[in-house]
């Protein structure tokens, strides 16, 4: 856990509820600094709710939190916002405007002057790959084309935290490969990134640690901590011929905790794979074994989420 | 001024001018509204009774109380419950513009070009009357307090419906109800100019400039509880802060 010192993000006990639904009920995390953080979660879940209520759009009806290092309240929401940027799911350009004047609003509403605004918008185009179309309308792009002026809209004010609600919902898989390089620039240039997603393989592969909310928090941590956390490790073998006696086999070495054979495959449940895939090894081939394959069971965040989440209902209002 | 003020009435004006409605509206209605005074007065031949041209000229300049008034509530009424509806208003509210810079903003953006056209089409409709119109109703547009009551008047009145249909617009669920509620809160207003218009209420310039004063006041206070009403938990959610 990061040093609350350097948390570009603090959320305590945090709830909110609709009425008497509830969106969220008490969510506690911290985000690091430069990290970027991946919030999982169902429709419905409640993680535009959290991004809302994080970026004082709505108060939440209890708890605490701090972004930016500025606290969550109405009183200090226009401080707070001028410190963040929100990619919201829908990229919300004015149809009738050109992207350059899209752009041009909104660094007005930063407050950004006619040059630093003719700087970062060029700036921001660049970034997003959209410099030769901000002549273009915003009614005449793509939704790829979209969701990347709102990212570029995003860039504009130099955010310290970028929240990013499901920035990819909707793309073709090129526009989805571009905005994840682009996050992945953003992580290199120290941006803080609060990606909310429900595809898994991309929080996989962006984020530094995932939460999964359902209404409550479930889980919190690196990907591959929480595999480990809900997976036992395990190693996997093929050999060509059945063994005689696998038990003899597998109970000498040393790590080995079970074993079942399931379609031809021998699943052995192991305290450490580093440790005991060498030594098991040593033992099929002292026993004669051919072996075909012999390699650690890889669990994915989807495993993951699919233990965590399973077929519960869905949470409150998103 | 602010800057974020200003990027919101610029933002407001280039949609104005590629949106085609606006623009009709703009140009056809403030044009109807100038014939009809324009034709009235200079239909009155001179021999006219008094009276007669008193509520001629009444009505016509009721008229130009009215171009600033209605141009504008129908593109305020739309104001923030139609940028809800197309999914603009959530992006701008996670910048640091405040509830009530948002709303003067578009009240500005809706109100100078009424104004503006209302002014205008009173200029041509004054000058019209002086080259053409007979001695008689000269004299009776041609007074000081006629031409405060158009300049100070006009603005007043319609930031007034403005506040009137932003107000509506921050609290509706939907484009067309807030429009049409927009066009009938107006009217106790309209009422009020006519009564003005036809020398109901004493038309001194005393009274005329105390209006004025009164009306600015109230825009103030208008201003001030649209901002109140600006919740942006509902306007995003239909739940209010309070719920």
């Amino acid at each position: 856990m990061q040093s609350e010192a350097r948390s570009a993000i603090v959320a305590r006990s945090l709830t909110k509820r609709f009425g008497p639904r509830p969106a969220f009920e008490d969510v506690s995390f911290e985000v690091g600094a430069g990290e970027v953080f991946g919030f999982l979660g169902p429709n419905g879940a409640g993680k535009t709710t959290t991004v809302r209520v994080l970026s004082t759009l709505i108060a939440p009806t209890a708890g605490t939190a701090e972004v930016a290092g500025v606290p969550v309240s109405k009183r200090t929401g226009a401080e707070l916002r001028r410190r963040i940027s929100v990619m919201t799911e829908n990229p919300g350009l004015y149809l009738r405007l050109s992207v350059h004047e899209n752009l041009e609003y909104f660094a007005g509403l930063y407050g950004l002057g006619p040059v630093g605004a003719r700087r970062r918008i060029a700036e921001a185009l660049e970034a997003v790959d959209m410099a030769d179309r901000a002549r273009d309308l915003g009614g005449s792009l793509s939704k790829g084309l979209r969701q990347r002026v709102g990212l570029a809209r995003a860039l504009l004010n130099e955010p310290r935290v970028l929240f990013l609600d499901e920035p990819t919902s909707g793309l073709d898989p090129v526009s989805t490969m571009e905005v994840r390089e682009l996050i992945a620039g953003l992580r290199a240039r120290g941006v803080t990134v609060f990606l909310t997603t429900h595809r898994l393989e991309e929080a996989e592969r962006l984020c530094d640690r995932v939460a999964i909310l359902n209404t409550s928090l479930r889980s919190i941590g690196r990907p591959d901590e929480l595999r480990r956390q809900l997976f036992a490790s395990s190693i996997e073998v093929r050999v060509a011929q059945p063994l005689a006696d696998p038990d003899h086999v597998f109970s000498r070495v040393e790590g080995v905790r079970s074993w079942n054979l399931n379609d031809g495959r021998y699943l052995l449940q192991v305290s450490d794979p580093t440790i005991v895939a060498p030594a098991l090894a040593r033992a099929l081939v002292q026993a004669g074994a051919d072996i075909l394959r012999l390699a650690e069971v890889q669990h994915s965040l989807e495993d993951v989420y699919l233990e965590l989440i399973g077929d519960e209902p869905l949470g409150g209002e998103e | 001024m602010n800057p974020r003020v200003l990027a919101v009435m610029r933002k407001e004006f280039r949609e104005y001018r590629r949106n085609k409605f606006v623009i009709f509206t703009m140009a056809i209605l403030p044009v109807i509204f100038l014939a009809i005074p324009v034709i009235t007065v200079l239909a009155l031949p001179a021999n006219v009774p008094e009276a007669a041209r008193k509520v001629a000229v009444g009505q016509s300049l009721l008229m130009f109380f009215l171009i600033p008034m209605i141009l504008p509530t129908t593109v305020a009424a739309y104001a923030v419950i139609g940028e809800r509806e197309q999914g603009t208003l959530e992006p701008v509210l996670t910048t640091p513009i405040l509830d009530r810079e948002l709303l003067l903003g578009k009240a500005l953006a809706a109100t100078v070009p009424a104004v503006a056209l209302g002014w205008v089409m009173f200029a041509i409709f004054a000058v019209v009357v002086r080259l053409f119109a007979a001695q008689g109703v000269i004299d009776r547009v041609f007074r000081v307090e006629v031409f405060v009551a158009d300049i100070t008047l006009g603005p007043v009145f319609a930031v007034f419906a403005i506040w009137v249909a932003l107000a509506i617009s921050v609290r509706s669920t939907d484009v067309r109800v807030a429009q049409q509620l927009a066009g009938l809160t107006i009217l106790p207003v309209i009422g009020l100019s006519a009564l003005l218009s036809f020398g109901v209420i004493a038309p001194t310039l005393t009274a005329y400039l105390a209006l004025a004063a009164l009306v600015a006041a109230v825009d103030v206070l208008g201003w001030r509880i649209a901002t109140r009403m600006f919740d942006r938990e509902r306007l995003l959610t239909r739940y209010s802060r309070s719920d």
